[in-house]
């Protein structure tokens, strides 16, 4: 418990000790990043020991605030959100070092090291926080310190923009937590997480519905997701990576904790979360498809990888409402196996688009193509990302799938009702996910890093830095080790688990019969383990055979074949709108595809044009007529607002005065 | 791991070439041609195997790993695969969605390796492939998670042995259900018609075909044998639905499979006979169809 302190002691000192140094200085970003990276190698020990079954002292201690006294505790659930936190916040933090070199001449990186260093404490003090007023302080912290990274370069309007529409939609946010903390607590005095709770079925539901959509918002699923693909392209690469990659997760555990506030759950809470968990999935993904950013496109991704998540989390509640241990294991398992696993190849697929970004000086992916050849290094740990996320084998992201597919397969096959319906729902709406996203990956690995440049940015290529590249190969890295030896931690953590399930399930389940699912879930995942590694072997093997039979036969170069056209030019390539044109047009109930166009007419057709623009449905037709709703009715209120100081005096005497007869009635 | 399961894995890698060669006879004799010998296909990777290779200048490694990537995931599929009454190599509860995801493996690399060589027709061919495989990978999953809730099994030789007659005279039309949704998700995976044309030699039809354009040599012949151990795959699941035969005999049992692997083949040969490729925009629906099919089958199921 003190190590974990301590680490979160340190990024705060480094973050305060880089402030106070001269601007960007030699050691601004050495001292700036030291924090992130001291705080992952103290922290990562209690992390790992809580994960393998040691419990550790809750701290309490009474504090000068009204309602608030400082409770900290560390268990299996915070212990797990813990890795990517510290691990993704060092990684990004070495990247960092070499994304922000470039920015040393015109900005001051003091401040930005300062505010990357609050983030990580924040983010570390979320989930160790266990009162009220601490928990909300921090995610403050948090949503403050991320606002003014989004607004890093807040001389570009976007950057401005994003960074508003992310404070706007973080406030609301924690509008309904303030509300549903306040309903939790109306039986205690202290506002401990302890003493939360004890609500009646009908206000549970209240609180349940309060969490969704608070937390909901911070981890971006739909349709409360706007902020996120404008928020996350706009910050800093190492910054996006953290966003996407770790602090929408804390809204993941948001969901969680309250959870275990909550009381038993009823069926209709499990089939809310795999509906709208399913819907985020789809439609996040889809809206990736569409998208003409790199980062925007990742940032979508995230609002698909949450649906994955929350639709696990889904399955394990299903599961505890209607008593089945395989549903609650598999589902909780999968869920959150897959936020450390997302944290893993979102980190990574962020870095590999800012160090794009970084060779090219644009995001546009049809703008880019070719880029291979030029930045070997990050196209392979792109690649690597790109198969994670599309939850192949051998790598991660199937191990986190395959256990929520296997829960659904499990309890589909063994409960027989309404129930196994939903889990229906969930097989072919995760088949369906993992379609789109190979789509989406495919096009998005193949049209910036293969074929020809499309236009001069890819062509002046070079690749990054060793600073840069570090952090990419360690996470494709850990994208193979936690693909190969899932088994290994699913086992392991199988304590922590049920852990974390029981006070979901408020007793009700049995923890052998939950570990006993894990171990199933663990047997099932060894034997992938083999046919993943005999997928390793066998391309070694074929590889060699490959290169035997070529050895000393004619291989020649010619042009790529283009049906007896004499002089293609890379401007005929297929363009990743065109990639995914067909499945937009499929899907499109859900997203609403502008078009603008000028076809060529007559023998000698002069000027033509074609224009696309996809806009988001939830943005345009909820979020927009809302606030512009409220923007007009508010500006009525602008007689209010002259700019004469005396009148505003006057205003606060007189709210003074109508407070003290309140006070005195 | 036993001796029959090995014996069941070199015939695989041995006849599935075969198949090819009966579809393409069958063809023939429809149109009235004498046709391909039976065994062109064997001829066409021994000769293959033996040529040197011609790449573009534009490609990069990713084109030359895309069959031997696809190739190894489709041989792990294989080792997934039972035969009939004899189990696959490897199996174990959950084994179903390896072999899914396998195949999706070897589907990702075909596309990237396509992309490579930056050509607009291969592109084309690559942006196909995705949009149907994203429909046909629900409805495959379906199929199967039907299967799994029918014999209370997550691993595919569990599943296929505990199939038998006795479960079609109980559930025959659901079955039969599964078996024409399976059927058309054979049809697509495969780039069979309706859905893609084999044997079309206009680049903006095709959509399997279109996508390897480029590759030749070893390469390609790991492309052509890969196709067929596809077909061979989810063939073999087809059959141990459709025909289960189960005397215990395993010298019966075993020609009876391979004889429904041929006559599944004719059957192809068939309906590429007397079918049209569909339009591209009518692939969805039968690939939706498929899904909604495999969804009734579920319900008859689990009613």
């Amino acid at each position: 418990m003190h190590l974990i302190l301590s680490s979160v002691a340190i990024q705060l000192l480094c973050g305060i000790t880089v402030l106070f140094l001269r601007r960007n200085s030699r050691f601004t970003s050495g001292v700036g990043a030291a924090g992130p990276i001291v705080a992952c190698v103290i922290g990562l020990i209690p992390a790992l020991k809580t994960l393998s079954g040691i419990a550790n002292n809750p701290i309490h201690a009474s504090w000068n605030m009204p309602l608030g006294t400082i409770s900290l505790g560390l268990d299996g659930l915070s212990a797990l959100f813990l890795l990517p936190i510290l691990g993704l916040g060092a990684l990004s933090a070495i990247y960092g070092i070499g994304y922000l070199r470039p920015y040393r001449e015109h900005k001051s990186l003091n401040t930005s090291w300062f505010l990357f260093n609050t983030l990580g404490a924040s983010m570390a003090m979320v989930v160790l926080a266990r009162s009220v007023l601490l928990f909300l302080l921090a995610w403050e912290v948090m949503s403050l310190s991320s606002f003014f990274l989004v607004a890093f370069e807040r001389e570009k309007k976007e950057a401005r923009e994003a960074s508003w529409v992310y404070l706007i939609a973080t406030h609301l946010g924690t509008s309904f937590l303030l509300a549903m903390f306040l309903l939790l607590g109306q039986n205690s005095n202290e506002l401990d997480f302890g003493q939360l709770g004890g609500l009646t079925p009908g206000l549970a539901g209240l609180c349940f519905i309060l969490a969704v959509v608070g937390f909901g918002t911070k981890a971006g699923i739909l349709p409360f997701h706007v902020w996120l693909p404008e928020a996350h392209p706009a910050a800093p690469t190492h910054v996006s990576a953290l966003m996407s990659g770790v602090m929408i997760k804390t809204g993941i555990y948001g969901i969680l904790r309250t959870l275990s506030f909550l009381g038993p759950p009823p069926p209709w809470w499990g089939f809310t979360l795999i509906g709208i968990g399913l819907i985020s999935g789809v439609v996040g993904v889809l809206f990736a498809l569409a998208q003409r950013d790199l980062k925007r496109m990742l940032a979508y991704s995230s609002v698909e990888n949450i649906g994955i998540i929350v639709t696990g989390i889904g399955v394990g509640l299903l599961g505890i409402s209607i008593g089945s241990p395989a549903l609650a294991a598999l589902g909780f398992a999968g869920s959150l196996l897959h936020v450390v696993n997302h944290a893993m190849f979102k980190g990574l697929l962020f870095m590999g688009a800012g160090s794009v970004a970084h060779g090219t000086h644009t995001r546009k992916i049809d703008h880019l193509g070719g880029l291979i050849k030029r930045m070997p290094w990050t196209a392979t740990a792109f690649l690597v990302g790109a198969i994670a996320i599309s939850g192949l084998p051998p790598l991660n992201g199937f191990v986190s799938e395959f256990l929520i597919y296997i829960g659904a397969f499990k309890g589909a096959a063994s409960i027989g009702n309404g129930s196994s319906i939903a889990l229906l729902a969930v097989i072919a709406g995760l088949a369906l996910i993992g379609g789109l996203a190979t789509a989406c990956f495919t096009r998005a690995f193949g049209i910036v890093f293969l074929g020809e440049p499309r236009s001069e940015h890819p062509k002046h290529a070079h690749e990054s830095g060793q600073d840069i590249l570090f952090p990419m190969i360690l996470l494709a890295g850990g994208c193979f080790a936690v693909g190969l030896s899932g088994f290994g931690i699913i086992r392991a953590s199988a304590s922590a688990l049920a852990g974390i399930i029981q006070p979901i399930a408020n007793n009700g389940l049995d923890p052998a019969a939950i570990r006993a699912e894990i171990f199933f879930a663990a047997d099932s995942l060894r034997s992938f383990t083999y046919g993943a590694l005999a997928i390793l072997g066998l391309i070694a093997l074929i590889a060699l055979l490959r290169k035997r039979l070529l050895s000393g036969r004619i291989i020649r170069q010619a042009g790529t074949w283009d049906c007896g056209y004499i002089q293609p030019t890379s401007r005929m390539q297929y363009t990743a709108s065109s990639f995914a044109q067909p499945i937009i047009d499929l899907f499109n109930v859900f997203q609403h595809e502008r078009k603008r166009f000028k076809p060529p007419q007559g023998y000698f057709p002069a000027t033509a044009f074609f224009e696309t623009k996809t806009l988001d449905t939830s943005q345009e037709g909820i979020y927009r007529p809302i606030f512009e709703m409220v923007g007009r009715t508010l500006s009525k209120l602008k007689v209010m607002q002259h700019g004469r100081i005396q009148l505003y005096v006057l205003y606060i005497v007189l709210t003074l005065i109508v407070l003290l007869f309140w006070k005195l009635r | 791991m036993n001796a029959q399961s090995i014996v069941y894995s070199a015939s695989a890698l041995l006849f599935s070439p075969l198949l090819l060669g009966v579809i393409n006879r069958v063809k023939a004799i429809f149109a009235g041609r004498t046709g391909q010998p039976l065994l062109q296909t064997y001829y066409d990777l021994s000769k293959l195997f033996r040529k040197g290779a011609v790449y573009s200048t534009t490609s990069s490694w990713v084109f030359r790993a895309g069959p031997t990537v696809g190739l190894a995931s489709v041989l792990v599929a294989l080792a997934i695969t039972p035969f009939g009454r004899v189990p696959a190599l490897l199996n174990f509860p959950g084994d179903l969605l390896l072999l899914a995801y396998a195949l999706g493996l070897m589907r990702f690399f075909t596309v990237i390796a396509a992309l490579d060589t930056g050509s607009a027709f291969e592109g084309m061919g690559a942006s196909r492939e995705v949009q149907f495989s994203a429909l046909a990978e629900p409805a495959f999953l379906l199929c199967l998670a039907a299967l799994a809730c029918k014999t209370q099994s997550l691993s595919l030789s569990t599943i296929i042995s505990r199939m038998n007659f006795g479960l079609w005279a109980k559930d025959g039309p659901a079955l039969a259900m599964i078996a024409v949704a399976f059927m058309a998700v054979l049809l697509a995976e495969n780039a069979r018609m309706p859905v893609d044309d084999p044997t079309t030699h206009l680049e903006l039809t095709m959509i399997h075909e279109v996508m390897v354009l480029d590759h030749s040599g070893p390469d390609f012949a790991f492309i052509l044998y890969s196709a067929s151990l596809k077909l061979w795959v989810m063939g073999a699941l087809l059959i141990g639905i459709i025909l289960p035969v189960r005397t215990g005999n395993i010298l019966l049992d075993f020609p009876a499979t391979l004889l429904g692997m041929i006559a599944l083949a004719l059957l192809i040969g068939v309906i590429e006979s007397v079918m049209a490729r569909l339009r591209l925009l009518r692939v969805p629906q039968l690939l939706v169809g498929a899904g909604v099919i495999a969804v009734i089958a579920l319900i008859l199921i689990l009613r």
